[in-house]
């Protein structure tokens, strides 16, 4: 269970009376992997805990696959625009390949945040989907996953071409170009630039953050090496010469091993944290596109309503017997049109109050992950240290001899 | 300028020995030439600097502290330490750099590491330095002129009495080292004389003229600087007057392979009158090229005998000695291969080290951008917070960044013993050859004394059935006889000169031996006294972060 996930959550919700406070709780465990070659995948068990009276009771267990998530995570980016939808694990068709040990844990971990930060979430986890994915059984599952992925079918070039479109307007208003259709308040600005920026400069925090473990991992060889050379050359030699390079070799390998289990702690609450980051900053950058839509879509069909306001108007005038019709139409169109305006104030509201909640959520985030790192750093230079210190009494008594 | 202002360049540094540390390079007196184990601050300082400035990516951020300009020969406590860790356990390498001041010992060897031969007082010292390379042209009676070469200043300073004066500057250029190390070759058999640069025709096409010209000169220093710390060599007139005399090197050249070869032969005249060896070859005496004659003769006939011998023909003179030489060569053929093996494991550890340095200050740089975009953009107290947290990891990361470069051009200068042996061992392999072309001389003029001797046992049965003697007879025998006269004092001498050469080899390979050893437990324990000092600093430093960071602290919280 993600302690960093609790604490979050409790930084959420409100305070209640403890006894009856409603709960939800979900977890991602026990990756199986399923299937042949092209075709293999992993399943999750994914256990609920709840008292809310909209669940089947206390405790629910439930086998979900991937794509099971990228259903949950397309219906609640559909239904709730506005909302910072928690991103999901990359694809990656090739990794699924290898299906490393570390890589299938990475990935249950990561899921597991993901459907924990939907389920504290103060709308999201009241989401009938959300209830569906929890709850379903397998082939229910299988149907909706099935249903939706005509329809719903985000493919990730929809969203590049989103952004494009968002980036062009946000580059065409810095160079003056008033599009009559963009919204264009300084703080939205300001904020459509800062989430442009904070991309930019977290994936190559993160870029050096996965070099940095892979420098660990080439450190560790490099150690583990040359301890086997020296060791053979330590062969060659008399004593005490011969000894000294044999334990020197030793050691040399043991440091290789701590390094390389470093590597491993420093991609998982190190590097993925920022790759999450990066991930949700993405998220946001969708949301902003969604958020560009609406606006674009209330902004015309407030334009049309006018128009056939004064369109009925001037047919009232005239008291033409199509002002039944255009009477229809135009309330038809006006509330539209007041439906889209609804939309769309309802996305700018979720958006501030989501925008708080994900600087806060990320300062917590971010604050554990740069703790876990620096531990573990000092962890690993004091084992580092004592490693190599133990051979120093050795190589002291023998350079006096 | 030397190829380590970037990260593949370092590679380089790792061979060669940064300028910057070998213009302050003492050797300390007692013959050890530890060119590699020097930990002199000014080294420390420039190998540092050049590694790390270069690098930094942090330029206005004050970079490794660096004292003012000191006497490289006394060596501080020579770490740059940051001033919160001054107290970080480095003292048996401070003790013992503390303890040396008037250059005579590396601060990396402590003082009772003297395994080596005491065979001069520690204040006895030489000092070369290869600087100032120049383009020269040949004087020449053609139209077109003659061809350019470059030609290095070569400093000398020591107060060894045998050099006449302290200070000496000449110029030489690279055919003036072939010759000296031609001559060293010859007049020093058996020794394990360190092998001169290579000549290195194809890369001196490839390379940048300038970056080869850098190159050559840092290796003609160490070179020149493994001379004289040999501790036999450093007395050869050769030597000396490389390093002294001005203008022309009066040193015989070697103007041909033929003439090279013939040097078992050239010299047995030498030996017949003088002491056969070291000191008593009078340096201006010239070599003719190809004599003609009995010394071309006898290039065959050593030759031939070599060829016989490899095909199992006679069997060579001594045996039981072989054997045991056989065994000594093959556990030197085996050291070497692991030299080898270990050196270039040092050097992909000493890159790893590097790039570790390097990602650890790319990120920490990563986040310093971060922090000041955070700060300028806030518009909640999150931000502020966060972009505080991302201060504290950034600052971490520069510095652990700067501590592994720091380590790194530590152990390179530790690990370089391993290189520095490879040298060696090719002299170790000089040596043996040297004990092999004299005993090969010897045997050709065992064989050949023996089908003399059988000639003239024939002659002699032939000629004393002539009754009253055969006069042409008689004559041939005569000189046969004289011929066997002369082959048998060549013989003496031969084998006087063998037994001279395997007693060099013998008493070489035992110094060799003994300072091998001091030298690999220095570098072992520079090594680990380095690697134990710096696991300890970077180790505070995240410390420190941690604790900074630490109301994130999850695994205490009780949940």
């Amino acid at each position: 269970m993600e302690s960093s996930t609790e604490q979050a959550r409790n930084v959420m919700q409100s305070p209640r009376s403890p006894s009856s406070q409603p709960y939800l709780s979900a977890s991602v465990t026990d990756p199986v992997k399923l299937g042949n070659g092209v075709q293999a995948y992993i399943s999750y068990r994914v256990i609920t805990k709840t008292n809310l009276p909209e669940y089947q009771g206390p405790e629910k267990i439930v086998i979900r696959r991937y794509s099971d998530f990228v259903w949950l995570r397309d219906r609640l980016f559909d239904k709730y625009k506005g909302v910072f939808v928690p991103p999901l694990p990359e694809k990656s068709a090739v990794e699924k390949f290898r299906f490393s040990a570390e890589f299938i844990e990475m990935r249950r971990a990561a899921l597991d945040i993901f459907v924990n930060r939907i389920a504290s979430h103060p709308e999201l986890k009241q989401s009938e989907d959300l209830r569906t994915f929890l709850q379903a059984d397998e082939e229910t599952m299988e149907r909706f996953r099935f249903q939706e992925t005509g329809i719903f079918n985000k493919k990730p070039a929809d969203f590049m071409q989103m952004f494009r479109d968002v980036q062009s307007k946000v580059s065409d208003a810095v160079l003056g170009k008033e599009k009559p259709v963009e919204e264009t308040t300084p703080e939205y600005e300001k904020l459509k630039h800062y989430i442009f920026e904070l991309e930019n400069h977290l994936a190559e925090a993160q870029k050096h953050a996965y070099r940095l473990v892979k420098r660990h991992r080439e450190l560790g060889q490099s150690l583990l090496d040359f301890g086997k050379a020296v060791k053979l050359l330590g062969a060659c030699e008399g004593e005490p010469t011969g000894k000294l390079f044999s334990d020197l070799g030793t050691k040399s390998e043991l440091v290789s091993i701590k390094l390389q289990k470093e590597a491993q702690q420093v991609l998982m609450n190190f590097e993925e944290p920022l790759k999450d980051y990066v991930r949700y900053v993405q998220s946001i950058k969708a949301t902003i596109a969604e958020r560009a839509t609406a606006f674009k879509q209330h902004c015309e069909l407030a334009e049309t309503t006018k128009l056939k306001e004064i369109n009925l108007d001037k047919l009232m005038l005239t008291r033409s017997d199509k002002v039944g019709e255009a009477e229809i139409e135009y309330r038809e169109m006006k509330a539209e049109s007041e439906e889209a305006t609804i939309r769309f104030e309802r996305i700018v509201k979720r958006m501030n109050e989501e925008i708080v909640r994900f600087q806060e959520q990320k300062t917590e985030e971010m604050g554990v992950a740069f703790h876990q790192f620096a531990k573990g750093q000092a962890r690993l230079a004091n084992g580092i240290a004592d490693a190599w210190r133990a051979l120093l009494p050795k190589l002291e008594a023998a350079s006096s001899a | 300028m030397m190829g380590s202002e970037n990260a593949d360049g370092f590679e380089e540094t790792n061979l060669n020995v940064p300028k910057e540390e070998m213009e302050n390079l003492v050797l300390n007196g007692d013959g050890t030439g530890d060119v590699n184990g020097d930990s002199s601050n000014s080294a420390y300082r420039s190998a540092v600097s050049t590694l790390s400035t270069a690098h930094d990516p942090l330029s206005p951020l004050p970079t490794v502290l660096t004292p003012a300009d000191s006497d490289p020969l006394t060596a501080p406590s020579s770490y740059i330490e940051p001033p919160s860790y001054a107290d970080v356990i480095f003292s048996p390498f401070d003790e013992t750099s503390d303890s040396e001041i008037n250059g005579g010992e590396d601060s990396s060897l402590s003082p009772d590491s003297l395994s080596r031969s005491p065979s001069s007082s520690s204040s006895d010292y030489i000092k070369i330095t290869v600087s100032n390379p120049q383009k020269e042209q040949e004087t020449s009676n053609s139209i077109v002129g003659g061809n350019t070469y470059i030609t290095y200043q070569i400093t000398t300073r020591t107060n060894l009495p045998d050099f006449g004066v302290s200070e000496s500057s000449v110029r030489r250029r690279f055919r003036d080292v072939v010759t000296l190390a031609d001559r060293l070759a010859e007049s020093y058999r058996g020794f394990c004389i360190p092998p001169r640069p290579d000549k290195s025709v194809v890369e001196s096409q490839v390379m940048q003229k300038q970056e080869f010209v850098e190159q050559r000169r840092v290796a003609l220093e160490k070179y020149l600087r493994r001379l004289s710390a040999h501790p036999v060599i450093r007395k050869s007139d050769e030597l000396k007057v490389f390093l002294q005399v001005q203008g022309k090197l009066p040193l015989p050249m070697s103007t041909d392979v033929a003439s090279r070869m013939l040097d078992g032969a050239v010299k047995l005249p030498k030996q017949l009158f003088g002491e056969g060896g070291a000191s008593a070859v009078p340096v201006h005496e010239v070599v003719q090229p190809a004599r003609g004659g009995r010394d071309l003769l006898r290039l065959f006939k050593e030759l031939r005998q070599s060829v016989s011998n490899d095909w199992g023909g006679s069997k060579p003179a001594v045996v039981e000695e072989d054997k045991e030489f056989l065994e000594k060569k093959e556990k030197m053929l085996d050291l070497e291969q692991q030299i080898i093996n270990s050196s270039q494991q040092a050097e992909s550890l000493v890159k790893a080290q590097q790039d570790m340095g390097e990602t650890m200050g790319e990120l920490g740089l990563a986040f310093i951008k971060l922090t000041k975009f955070e700060n300028e953009e806030a518009v909640f107290n999150s931000q502020r917070t966060r972009a505080t947290d991302m201060k504290n990891l950034a600052t971490a990361a520069v510095k652990a960044s700067r501590f592994y470069r720091e380590l790194n051009s530590q152990t390179v200068k530790h690990l370089d013993t391993l290189h520095e042996y490879l040298g060696m061992m090719m002299a170790v392999q000089g040596a043996f050859a040297d004990r092999s072309s004299a005993l090969l001389t010897v045997q050709t003029l065992l064989s050949e004394l023996s089908s003399l001797q059988a000639r003239a046992e024939k002659l002699e049965a032939a000629s004393s059935k002539v009754f009253g003697g055969d006069k042409s007879r008689i004559r041939k025998i005569e000189e046969l006889k004289e011929t066997i006269k002369v082959t048998e004092d060549a013989k003496n001498v031969a084998i006087r000169e063998y037994e001279r050469i395997k007693d060099n080899n013998r008493s070489e390979v035992e110094r060799l031996d003994g300072e091998r050893r001091a030298d690999f437990m220095n570098m072992m324990k520079g090594f680990v006294v380095n690697q134990v000092g710096y696991a300890e600093k970077i180790s505070n430093v995240w410390a420190r972060a941690a604790e900074e960071t630490s109301q994130y602290d999850r695994e205490r919280q009780s949940s």
